[in-house]
């Protein structure tokens, strides 16, 4: 699946128009913690928050997440579009909550690219 | 078409074919009078069409603005002088042969205005005026095609002379031990711009030629510590980045306020950050165990009450060491 599938998928409206459409997904992620999604989330996945700051698009800098989309038509502000404009990331806003999106997405063929935590103590 | 809008031997590789959505920016962001041609071959209502023909032979073109006391009042196209070869009419004017009252674009325009006229019309050719109505060039299909191509081959090998030069950074340079030190100061609460130094590391060791994971594992670390200056230090803090061949090592140091209990720091989810940090999704105590998973080497030591450092190595094995020009590191 490719950035375009997964936008007609989901009824999703991408916010910067200079992302690359044809960036293959390999899986999905979904958290609001940006940590969790640093610790665990595998390259080329499709990253499902509820987040709308710059950090969330930072993180898919960092973790080389190929698109991001917000849940239940959440607008990020300004900022966010512009840092994600600038990183040549897909972000996307879907008019579904979290819960259907992950559904939709499994449903379609997605996996989870979120790996386990290495640590069991961990209290999080 | 002039000579410098043409584009020699260019194959399409399956990156440059991913440029595709970069096609549609730069018909945004080119200006027309940036693609147009300027040098321009121009006749008169006046001019016999005998002349026109030679005139097109000769400078091989296939249409002219037709200009009457300084001013654009038509175009004359191959077509014009194919329908008056077939009335045996050369000794006609341009006149009796041109299309009046043509269509312009203006130079300001983003060349996109002039696809769209091209897509919904049967022009070959559009004169460019600038804002006094002065004919300025002339744009033609050709023009679009070749100038889009030529700003995309722009922006890749820019990029790929970037990563030339800094992936042999290392190869001339004699010494007995080479590096490279990048510094960053980061502000306290400075939370819009978080990562920011963070995405700079990762992208200078890209073009290093870091492997991708590399690359991906130091950026990780970093943007842990670099939040955890912005959200915890008084008064913010530096991130020192030395890159030899073979390792990366890592500082970073603030003033304060320290660690009261470096232990219970390390646990993950331990946590002393605020609700608003919480908020943007950071601070849920698992920082420093995510940096640790992604170095080789960390050691933290504080002083409660005067400063924090936090020192961080990765290892390059032999085969991918940057800056010496290593060619198994390309990005895949």
């Amino acid at each position: 699946m490719n950035v375009l599938d997964l936008i007609t998928l989901i009824n999703g409206k991408l916010l910067n128009q200079n992302a690359n459409l044809t960036r293959e997904i390999k899986g999905g992620c979904g958290a609001d913690l940006m940590s969790d999604v640093l610790a665990s989330i595998q390259p080329e996945a499709v990253l499902l928050t509820g987040l709308c700051n710059p950090q969330v698009v930072r993180t898919a800098q960092m973790a080389d997440i190929a698109a991001i989309i917000l849940v239940r038509g959440k607008v990020p502000p300004q900022e966010t579009i512009d840092l994600a404009a600038e990183e040549k990331i897909a972000l996307i806003s879907s008019p579904f909550g979290m819960f259907e999106l992950c559904g939709r997405l499994y449903q379609a063929g997605l996996h989870s690219l979120e790996a386990p935590v290495s640590d069991p103590s961990c209290g999080c | 078409m002039g000579e410098s809008s043409q584009v020699h031997g260019r194959i399409i590789t399956d990156q440059q074919a991913d440029n595709i959505t970069r096609v549609e920016e730069l018909a945004y962001e080119l200006k027309v009078n940036q693609v147009m041609t300027r040098d321009l071959i121009t006749v008169t209502p006046e001019t016999r069409m005998e002349e026109a023909l030679e005139l097109f032979r000769k400078d091989r073109i296939s249409g002219a603005p037709v200009i009457s006391e300084n001013k654009l009042v038509g175009v004359v196209s191959i077509e014009d002088l194919i329908h008056c070869l077939q009335k045996n009419d050369l000794n006609s004017t341009v006149a009796n042969y041109m299309s009046a009252k043509p269509v312009t674009v203006r130079g300001s325009d983003p060349v996109i205005e002039a696809l769209k006229l091209f897509v919904n019309s049967n022009y070959g050719r559009l004169p460019v005026l600038d804002s006094d109505q002065t004919l300025i060039g002339i744009i033609t299909k050709g023009d679009l095609t070749s100038g889009i191509l030529k700003a995309l081959q722009q922006d890749y090998q820019e990029e790929e002379v970037r990563r030339y030069r800094a992936s042999h950074l290392f190869e001339d340079i004699e010494s007995d031990r080479s590096s490279l030190i990048l510094r960053y100061t980061i502000k306290q609460g400075d939370f819009m711009r978080g990562g920011a130094a963070s995405s700079a590391i990762k992208r200078a060791l890209l073009r290093l030629g870091a492997t991708p994971q590399i690359a991906r594992r130091t950026g990780i670390a970093v943007y842990e510590a670099e939040m955890n200056l912005i959200i915890h230090t008084t008064n913010g803090g530096v991130i020192r980045v030395e890159i030899e061949p073979d390792q990366i090592s890592i500082n970073v140091y603030d003033d304060g306020p320290g660690i009261e209990d470096i232990n219970l720091a390390m646990k993950p989810g331990y946590s002393t950050a605020s609700e608003t940090v919480r908020e943007l999704g950071f601070g849920a105590g698992m920082g420093l165990a995510n940096i640790q998973r992604c170095v080789d080497s960390m050691r933290l030591e504080s002083v409660f009450g005067k400063g924090t450092s936090l020192k961080l190595k990765i290892s390059l094995p032999n085969k991918e060491t940057v800056g010496e020009g290593n060619s198994t590191n390309e990005e895949e």
